[in-house]
């Protein structure tokens, strides 16, 4: 089964997903007013937020005039054509260092999924044939560098780390170093959860950013932000504040394996312009899939 | 945030456009009831418990009096804030404790939520309280769980069984039993994976846990961040398991919390207890209904004007 075939059956287990909601709604209806009110609902659903689910159904009522639509159940394409549009607003390639080791710094909130998702991209790259280096900037959670070894471990590459407690910025300047002398591909660096509402933390944090920009030119080349599909309006607020604090350049919607829809990605995307580059789809290896916006809506709200 | 001043300006009109006193018209609650519904959303309560309870708080605000010093707009907003907290869950309820000891305390909820860390601070302040508290560690899954439930046992000074990653969880929290009885322990406190609750495997797992231990509390902890989604994890997870109260973590961020409101309503359980950081040094904060009301509202200025009134 693909991952986004995954997804979907996810989606559809959910007893009032957006899917069957939508087959409800549709089906052998004329287009009027309420079909739209239940749309506009069913978007509200999968959290994309009442501005971004209105301009949604403003989008669908002016495609389906120019097509001279009039049943409902020929909605749901124009319905995918109007999240596309939003989500493509960005390119969603990963951005490669000229020469030298590429930095990917990991960035989110607490329990998002960082660690797990540095576990799937390592393989993933693993996979290519590129040489990998984790850092273990997370030096704050109990066992987090623990978990970050498991995970080299399970994909096979080296962790550079320090002890808890440590700071997390030197953990960035050795692996940068040894990077550069093992001549590594690609180093993705693991950071501590915080939440975007403690400045304290958004320091440190922009302090790592500093560090990376200083030894390494180009660096980071990319900032991934790491959104857990479950969240809901608040994505919009973390989105916001670690562009402010670290330029974020992408983001990884994690556990789309469950029910949830992952909608907030589509205001943040047409607020912030942060392009989405990979979802999460489970707990093992290779439960990451590079994202595409076509799929990404389909899956979402095709009946 | 952009969207709540919009909300909260918007709002501003709409309650200032109601300048009629007397009673409450229907059409004051109509144009307050939109401002409050786009408030509940912006806050993650679910679009269907919005519904229902925009209904049922319209029916009963029209005809009320209103207050001199408020105008109808505030006061509906008043209405909806006394419905909210109420909903919430009026007095703040403590963990059951058994008539035998150990009182059996199971944590579960999806991946990420902070079942680890509300764990040790439930261990903290149970040790705090003069019980002997066990902490079991029953996620063979997760890549160093059970390091992390000793580290933060350690810091709390609260002793963990384990069984390593290779037995099954419902072995080890048997065995836990015994050992929780070997050590004298009144309350054991088990650690359970994070997962789906449409996860059919994981899902019977703790179905056979919590057959095999009989826990006087089920705790789902939920994110306060969540989204619409909450009402399909809550109804799953209280269907099997019949959870008996929740634990709301992260609240130190700035997320409203309103999937809360929906998870109360769904399982009608308690919400216990509010998790307000990372450290587990602080035990676990008993829960607020009125300060979580305002919040999902975030219509401070009216409400502070409300409670003057
Ligand atoms: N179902 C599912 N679970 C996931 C996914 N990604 C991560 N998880 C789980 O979510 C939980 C948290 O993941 P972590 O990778 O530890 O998250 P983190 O952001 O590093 O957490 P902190 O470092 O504590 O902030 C773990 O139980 C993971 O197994 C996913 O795509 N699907
Ligand atoms: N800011 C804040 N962070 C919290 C809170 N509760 C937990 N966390 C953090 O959230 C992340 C996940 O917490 P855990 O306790 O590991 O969550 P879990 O539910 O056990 O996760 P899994 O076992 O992977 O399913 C960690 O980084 C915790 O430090 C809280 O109330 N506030
Ligand atoms: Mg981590
Ligand atoms: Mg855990």
């Amino acid at each position: 089964m693909g991952l986004f075939d995954r997804f979907k059956k996810g989606l559809q287990k959910s007893r009032s997903s957006l899917v069957e909601r939508l087959g409800g709604i549709f089906k052998s209806r004329k287009l009027d007013e309420s079909v739209y009110e239940e749309m506009e609902e069913a978007f509200i659903a999968a959290d994309m937020g009442v501005e971004t689910a209105l301009a949604l159904v403003d989008e669908v009522r002016a495609l389906a005039k120019r097509n001279r639509i009039e049943n409902a159940e020929d909605l749901p394409p124009l319905m995918v054509e109007a999240m596309r549009h939003i989500l493509e607003e960005t390119p969603s390639e990963m951005n490669w260092a000229k020469e030298g080791p590429t930095l990917v710094l990991v960035v989110g909130v607490n329990g998002a999924g960082k660690t797990t998702s540095i576990g799937k991209l390592a393989h993933h790259y693993l996979e290519d044939g590129k040489r990998v280096l984790l850092a273990a900037a997370d030096t704050f959670r109990a066992a987090a560098i623990e978990q970050l070894l498991a995970w080299g471990e399970r994909a096979g590459c080296d962790v550079v780390r320090h002890s808890q407690g440590a700071d997390p910025a030197a953990v960035i300047f050795d692996a940068i170093q040894a990077g550069k002398a093992r001549n590594v591909d690609i180093i993705l660096c693991d950071t501590a959860g915080r939440l975007q509402n403690k400045s304290h933390l958004m320091a440190e944090l922009a302090k790592i950013h500093k560090v990376a920009m200083r030894e390494l030119p180009g660096a980071p080349h990319e900032v991934l932000l790491v959104l857990d599909g479950t969240t809901g309006q608040n994505g919009l607020s973390q989105a916001k504040v670690f562009k402010e604090v670290v330029d974020v350049t992408g983001i990884i919607v994690t556990k789309l394996d469950g029910t949830a829809k992952g909608g907030i990605v589509l205001p943040i995307v047409h607020e912030q312009g942060i392009p989405v580059k990979w979802i999460g789809l489970g707990e093992q290896m290779d439960d990451l899939q590079p994202f595409d916006a076509q799929a990404f809506a389909e899956a979402v709200c095709r009946p | 945030m952009q969207v709540l001043e919009g909300l909260s300006s918007s709002l501003q009109k709409a309650l200032g456009k109601l300048r009629s006193k007397g009673k409450l018209t229907e059409n004051d609650v109509q144009e307050a009831m939109r401002e409050v519904r786009l408030a509940l959303l912006a806050a993650d309560v679910n679009v269907k418990v919005v519904r229902d309870f925009v209904a049922r708080v319209r029916e009963r605000a029209v005809g009320q009096d209103v207050q001199k010093s408020l105008t109808p707009g505030q006061q509906v907003v008043k209405i909806v804030y006394e419905e909210l907290t109420e909903l919430m869950g009026g007095t703040q309820s403590r963990i059951q404790m058994a008539a035998k000891p150990p009182t059996v305390i199971m944590l579960v909820g999806l991946q990420g939520a902070g079942k680890t860390t509300a764990i040790a601070k439930l261990a903290l302040s149970f040790r705090q309280h003069q019980h002997r508290p066990l902490l079991v560690a029953a996620d063979v899954y997760r890549p160093a769980a059970i390091d992390q439930l000793h580290v933060l046992g350690r810091q709390v000074e609260v002793p963990v069984f384990d069984m390593g990653t290779s037995h099954n969880p419902v072995d080890i929290v048997r065995n836990g039993m015994q050992e929780a009885e070997r050590q004298g322990a009144d309350i054991v406190l088990v650690d359970t994976a994070g997962r789906l609750h449409i996860d059919e495997g994981l899902m019977t797992e703790l179905e056979d846990m919590k057959a095999a231990i009989q826990p006087m509390e089920v705790l789902l902890v939920v994110d306060a961040m969540t989204g619409q989604d909450a009402v399909h994890v809550a109804e799953t997870f209280h269907e099997r398991l019949g959870v008996t109260g929740i634990i709301l973590s992260k609240l130190d961020g700035d997320a409203r919390g309103g999937a809360a409101l929906t998870v109360r309503q769904v399982t009608g359980c308690p919400i216990k207890y509010v998790g307000l950081g990372e450290k587990v040094d602080g035990p676990l904060e008993p829960f607020h209904p009125d300060r979580l009301a305002s919040r999902i509202l975030g219509m401070g200025d009216v409400l502070s004007l409300i409670e003057r009134a």
